[in-house]
């Protein structure tokens, strides 16, 4: 029988798999950012061990850096320590850091792949659940704690059990209106929060394959609000031509023989997953969530759902909460839903492609007057090569607040943050209770209706913008 | 990490689904740079509610957390379980877990225990009639029951994970028993490393 692409992946990196223990997997890759890690270091400190490999060790400050001119100070004690800390913890232990500032700094699920040190067949690890991106390279990327951050750092391994295998296949094409983000609300909303757990998920069919790479990074990047840790698409050359002339990939003759030994990380044709998900890709449309999870999401043509939908009484229960917190009434159409905050950013929509698609529906409007709308870039490349484009004199000329890059409002660990009652826009993955700010409300959505949203005031599509 | 055989303590119901680590602790107490004081941040979003159930006067002082489905989803934040334990708790019990939590969880001795929601419901039942019934914990024989009640159910844990709770095991520690291993797979291991892509400021060379 043949093995899925997790599997092959899986097999190559086993370093023991004693009886009656979890496999200890070895990790080609570790990523590193200020939040998760401290800890992993004063927990090296303490019992008198280093890092095993820095050379296969990266990192980056990406969710406390405030947004503002690199030349304003941190201003936030707390953050400005966890900052230095980074710093002072990574010259200690010889890894490679982008600190603020820095022209490769940037998210850290942005900065892997734009410098091509995420590449095909690797494990890779980080403190950080949307690790799971880096899968969209065939790599099996995913996501842990700061206890297993230190294991990583102390070993290059990790002990773990082995995942099942799920296929989500988005037959056919998309239609034109749908984007990478409208695919992967769908697929949650069909998953749920849950139905992913204990799987890593392998997205198949031509919708998905049609895909950019940068598309392919926002499905990924989503996987675990299905609750699967790692998602991942097989190479094809799509794949190789990204990472041809990536500063962390060789050059010429050696480059093309590495390419050919990337072609293997596909499933076998006959292999064979523990679970299957079909989608059709011509019924997708752009979407929206509703609710306080990301599996609560509706057609943007749609209307806010009623508890009296649902039979489950947990469900029924759950949308009650959600309703009362988001200030949201059943029946109310989505397109009448007004919005405060426009926020374009994040690992999942914050690449060069997301603030093309979002300029072409700014370019020549203004944003509305009721609405604060910012943009903030994954990182110091995406924002430079947006500036050699013009883009941000299409934001700036729009309305546009236009920022340096981090994590910013995603999770509001920095100053960017919703206020109690605001309602966002946002083309980020949670949109759990408070996640953008205390008491904010937080609507997940594709950077182009973020965009036309911006413009009108209330959520909308860009076919609705224009004179 | 402590060792843990038998855990006995009172209990509280948190009544609600997809319970994520978000909520259990806000971004805003990330910032830290210590593992210790997050206990003050639990929930600190729903604890100004007094009608939040832990401002319930009849929990006060209980151990463990029962909870709903998908308890622990979204980030993989490990300050969730250091807040959790900071503030008292030492087991959660619940009808399904985010996987990182959960691992997160093995790592510090915070008892996962994952059973049906029916019986999570019965017990949830059970505590609300008479939040003064302690609830046992057996990760030895892998059992959970409230002795005054006569109410009594098993649960699982990779094999694994139950001997390192009971022995209060160092996973890093028991990883470096095979570190042999590690070097003889680094010497066979193609997979491209930094080496050369960076000068030593950062810049890509």
């Amino acid at each position: 029988m043949g093995r899925t692409l997790f599997e092959k992946i899986w097999d190559e990196h086993i370093v023991a798999s004693p009886e009656g223990e979890p496999t200890l997997l070895y990790i080609d890759l570790h990523l590193v950012h200020e939040v998760t890690s401290p800890q992993a270091f004063d927990g090296l400190r303490l019992n008198g061990r280093t890092v095993r490999r820095p050379d296969r060790t990266l990192a980056t400050a990406d969710h406390n850096v405030p947004t503002d001119p690199i030349s304003t100070p941190v201003n936030d004690p707390v953050s400005r320590r966890q900052l230095e800390a980074l710093e002072e913890n990574c010259h200690e232990f010889g890894i490679t850091v982008f600190p603020r500032g820095h022209e490769n700094q940037g998210i850290v699920h942005i900065i892997g792949p734009e410098l091509g040190v995420t590449q095909p067949g690797m494990t890779i690890v980080c403190g950080d659940s949307h690790t799971s991106t880096h899968g969209a390279f065939g790599s099996l990327a995913f996501g842990i704690g700061t206890s297993e951050v230190e294991h990583v750092l102390a070993t290059q391994t990790l002990p773990q059990q082995q995942a099942k295998t799920m296929s989500v296949t988005v037959e056919g094409k998309a239609p034109a209106a749908v984007s990478a983000k409208d695919i992967v609300l769908a697929i949650v909303g069909t998953l749920g929060t849950g139905g992913g757990a204990g799987y890593v998920i392998e997205y198949r069919g031509e919708a998905i394959t049609d895909l950019s790479m940068e598309g392919r990074m926002t499905v990924c990047n989503m996987s675990i609000e299905a609750g699967a840790r790692a998602g991942l698409v097989a190479v094809d050359e799509t794949t190789v031509d990204y990472l041809r002339g990536r500063p962390g990939v060789p050059q010429g003759e050696e480059f093309e023989a590495l390419a050919n030994h990337w072609r293997t990380y596909v499933s076998d044709d006959d292999a064979v997953f523990d679970a299957e998900l079909v989608i059709d890709a011509s019924k997708l449309v752009p979407s929206i969530t509703w609710g306080t999870n990301p599996a609560q999401v509706v057609a943007l043509s749609g209307m806010v759902p009623s508890p009296d939908e649902f039979d489950d009484p947990d469900q029924k229960n759950a949308t009650e909460r959600s309703l009362a917190y988001m200030g949201l009434t059943p029946g109310t159409p989505v397109r009448d839903i007004e919005v405060d905050v426009v926020f374009i950013g994040s690992c999942t929509n914050s690449r060069i492609e997301d603030l093309r698609a979002a300029a072409a529906v700014v370019e020549g409007q203004r944003v509305a007057s009721s609405v604060r709308a910012l943009i903030v870039p994954g990182s110091h490349r995406v924002k430079k090569q947006a500036e050699s484009e013009g883009l941000d004199k299409i934001f700036l000329d729009a309305g546009f607040e236009w920022r340096e890059p981090g994590c910013s409002m995603c999770l509001g660990m920095n100053p960017d943050q919703l206020k109690v009652g605001q309602r966002s826009a946002s083309t980020t993955n949670r949109n759990f209770e408070g996640r953008q700010g205390r008491g904010g409300r937080t609507h997940l959505v594709s950077p182009a209706v973020a965009a036309a949203t911006a413009i009108k005031g209330h959520f909308a599509a860009p076919s609705e913008v224009g004179p | 990490m402590k060792p843990v055989r038998v855990l006995e303590g009172r209990a509280v119901p948190l009544e609600r689904s997809d319970v994520d680590t978000d909520q259990i602790i806000p971004s805003d107490w990330l910032k830290r740079v210590e593992r210790t004081g997050f206990g003050r941040g639990l929930f600190s979003e729903w604890r100004d509610d007094p009608s939040f159930v832990l401002n319930d006067q009849s929990y006060v002082g209980a151990s463990i957390l029962i909870a709903g489905p998908r308890f622990g989803t979204g980030s993989s934040r490990e300050h969730a379980v250091w807040a959790l334990m900071d503030y008292g708790f030492v087991a959660v019990i619940a009808p399904s877990f985010g996987d990182i939590f959960r691992n997160n969880s093995s790592k510090q001795g915070l008892v996962i225990v994952q059973l049906p929601q029916v019986d999570v419901e019965g017990l949830i039942q059970l505590i609300k009639d008479d939040a003064t019934r302690l609830v046992v914990i057996d990760v030895d024989q892998l059992r959970v029951e409230v002795p005054e009640a006569g109410w009594q159910r098993s649960f699982e844990l990779d094999p694994m994970t139950r001997e390192r709770l009971l022995h209060g095991w160092d996973d890093i520690g028991l990883t470096m028993r095979r570190e042999a291993a590690i070097t003889k797979y680094e010497t066979t291991s193609h997979a491209p490393t930094l080496v050369g892509v960076f000068d030593s400021d950062g810049h890509a060379r």
